[in-house]
């Protein structure tokens, strides 16, 4: 079972985030950065189909130089090898559409059964880079995925629906899942991963590798002003019997605001 | 030396990082600080943090101090707790591994590295502190046997660890020169553990050792006799480092508690980071913990350099612990009253700095060290 993983690397959740100064995107000049959430889970579910039935784990990431460090987390924690889609024709690469197009590019040649993405990435949250690899690659294809077991001729789905309601698919291979987050729990690297990922292949990609120019990878869609949320105050009386109420509390600090 | 991370450093600060995050703090909120946290030494075994330094043909990582301090101060960063039992668990790692024969080490080493078993380091007693070749612990050949008597104090993890390196007398009446170490086992006979010592913070596990005639195999002796003070001096050497690690972990800490309270806490119509005697407290903070970091790595580069680092391992410690105790007693005041209270976090970091600035050596003792060494050409 060889699994791909992509991977992308978004500023870290606690950082302090300002609009730059051209008012299109955030300043990203003292930030730091981690892989996002959905997509760590999605590594983590890959090593761990692995361990279970063999094969391979290759991680595949865009981005500028910075995206190294995730790729080197990945490879210690157990991905085999990696590679790196890294030019500056790739910048262009800025909606699904275009990131898609260049991840499906360098999966072309790659002998996978399934592709794992997060379900969504933490800073643009499209939800489609996924779909557009599979439509590009002619893979079958499920979202939302909690649970994976793969079996003979195909792969067995759960797919998370709305309102507490999940469903079970079953889809050929070669396959790719968006992964939803929590589904497993992360493992930590070691530092003997982290010896051994010095001595992994990390194949560096540029655009003309793939056959593609900056003006292939141009979007069409364009952010033209991004905005940091209004804080508005809202107050809601939660009716009822003490006890009653405070169990709706409960609910809503841990499904709502999302601090418990 | 190179002021940046190597790719490598970065992996593994990261991954102490998520581990602090992951597991450190969640177990301490949950079980406090009054036991050992056995189940996060056990994790520092598993992840391989349990021996960064140490060869890896005895399971440790093989990799240098300046990559050890970055994992201890990373590992610091919400507390010293866990990086002080670290860097405690190194000072019997670090004798074993210079001074122990093969078969100590082949028989210690590896299952320290796998944190199943924990170290401690036995020097100071009731009444020999900083005076430490002044011990009376008592330790008499008998046949193929030690017998071991006397009582140690403040022992960090006594009680807790399995091994334990003791400094005792072999030959009384010559000072420094008649103390020999040895390898205790927890479970030998005369082998017995006072109360619970409660130092301010609970940063250490530490416990008061007694042997009443305690007795060991000839074996047990580390290097010869007569060597044992060296052997503990040559320990501190590195440990300061490490101590001083550990410090500016929780400098760092109580600093960016408070950064972020200044911007948040209103005062006059303005957060009080706004005010110029709050900015000039945290640009000195900020300075102070820079210019400790620095000398901190300084000494790991000349450690790991083979070059003579002894004096800058104490002005690492002696600067890193100042820091760490003046940056979290800034961070307190930054805070105000509620700076006091247990509810926030700024108070313990700064009732644990108390500690690094006494343990492995007082600061007044690394002065005695660093002017030692700055006067030893001027005599005869
Ligand atoms: C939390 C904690 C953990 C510890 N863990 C360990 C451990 O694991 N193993 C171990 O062996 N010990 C341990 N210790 C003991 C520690 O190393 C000693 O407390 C320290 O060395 C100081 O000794 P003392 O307490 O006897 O103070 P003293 O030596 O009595 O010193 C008292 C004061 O006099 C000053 N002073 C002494 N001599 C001079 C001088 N010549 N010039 C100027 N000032 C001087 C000292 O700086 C200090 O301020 C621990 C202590 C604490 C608090």
């Amino acid at each position: 079972m060889n699994i791909v993983v992509c991977l992308k690397q978004v500023p870290k959740k606690d950082s302090i985030l300002r609009i730059a100064a051209d008012g299109k995107w955030i300043d990203d000049r003292d930030l730091s950065y981690e892989m996002s959430e959905a997509d760590a889970y999605a590594l983590e579910e890959a090593l761990r189909q692995k361990e279970k039935h063999g094969g391979e784990v290759i991680v595949i990431c865009m981005g500028p130089e910075r995206v190294r460090q995730s790729i080197k987390e990945a490879l210690a924690k157990g991905a085999d090898r990696a590679i790196h889609l890294y030019d500056e024709a790739f910048d262009h690469a800025s909606d699904a559409a275009g990131i898609g197009r260049a991840l499906a590019a360098a999966l072309k040649d790659e002998k996978f059964d399934l592709v794992f993405t997060g379900l969504q990435s933490d800073d643009y949250g499209f939800a489609q880079v996924g779909l557009v690899i599979a439509e590009r690659l002619g893979l079958s294809s499920a979202t939302i995925a909690m649970e994976v077991q793969p079996e003979e001729g195909g792969v067995r789905v759960k797919r998370e629906l709305e309102s507490g309601w999940f469903q079970w698919v079953k889809i050929p291979l070669p396959a790719l899942l968006t992964i939803q987050s929590g589904i497993n729990q992360l493992r930590y690297a070691t530092l003997k991963g982290i010896m051994a990922a010095k001595k992994k292949e990390l194949r560096e990609v540029k655009a003309a590798d793939l056959g593609l120019t900056a003006d292939d990878l141009k979007p069409a869609q364009v952010i033209e002003r991004a905005y940091l949320p209004l804080k508005s105050k809202q107050t809601e009386m939660i009716e009822g019997k003490p006890a009653e109420a405070a169990a709706k509390l409960v609910e809503k600090l841990r499904f709502d605001a999302r601090v418990l | 030396m190179d002021y940046l991370l190597t790719e490598e450093q970065e992996q593994l600060r990261r991954l102490v990082e998520e581990f602090v995050l992951g597991d450190v703090n969640p177990y301490y909120e949950k079980h406090g600080h009054e036991e050992f946290p056995w189940p996060l030494f056990r994790k520092l075994g598993e992840l391989g943090l349990a021996a960064i330094p140490f060869p890896a043909e005895y399971g440790g990582g093989g990799l240098d101090y300046s990559t050890y301090i970055v994992a201890l101060e990373e590992l610091s960063r919400t507390g010293s707790r866990l990086g002080g039992a670290l860097a405690v668990h190194g000072l019997p790692q670090l004798i074993l591994n210079q001074f122990g024969t093969d078969e100590q080490k082949s028989k210690y080493l590896p299952p320290m590295a796998r944190a199943e078993l924990l170290g401690a380091f036995a020097l100071t007693e009731p009444h020999a502190g900083s005076d430490a070749a002044s011990i009376n612990t008592r330790a008499s050949r008998r046949g193929d046997k030690y017998i071991l008597r006397g009582q140690k104090i403040w022992i960090t993890h006594g009680g807790e660890a399995d091994i334990y390196i003791v400094m005792a007398v072999t030959e009384k009446g010559k000072g420094a020169k008649g103390v020999s170490s040895f390898i205790v086992e927890k479970g030998a006979e005369g082998l017995a553990f006072g109360k619970r010592e409660r130092p301010m913070g609970l940063p250490h596990h530490t416990r008061e050792v007694f042997f009443e005639d305690c007795e060991i195999p000839r074996h047990n002796l580390i290097g010869r006799e007569g060597e044992g003070f060296r052997v503990a001096m040559t320990a501190l050497d590195s440990g300061r480092i490490t101590v001083a690690a550990t410090s500016l972990g929780l400098a760092q800490a109580a600093f960016d508690h408070a950064l972020r309270y200044a911007t948040e806490r209103q005062a006059f119509g303005h957060p009080i980071a706004d005010f110029q005697g709050i900015q000039f407290m945290l640009a000195d903070m900020a300075t102070s913990i820079e210019a400790a970091r620095s000398v901190t790595r300084k000494a790991a580069y000349l450690r790991d350099r083979g070059l003579p680092f002894n004096a800058v391992a104490s002005m690492a410690k002696l600067l890193a612990t100042d820091t760490a105790m003046k940056v979290s007693t800034d961070a307190v005041q930054i805070y105000g009253g509620y700076g006091t209270s247990e509810d926030y976090p700024v108070q313990e970091l700064f009732r644990e700095a108390k500690i690094g600035q006494i343990v492995e050596g007082t600061n007044q003792i690394q002065r005695m060290i660093i002017a030692r060494e700055l006067l030893k050409k001027f005599k005869q």
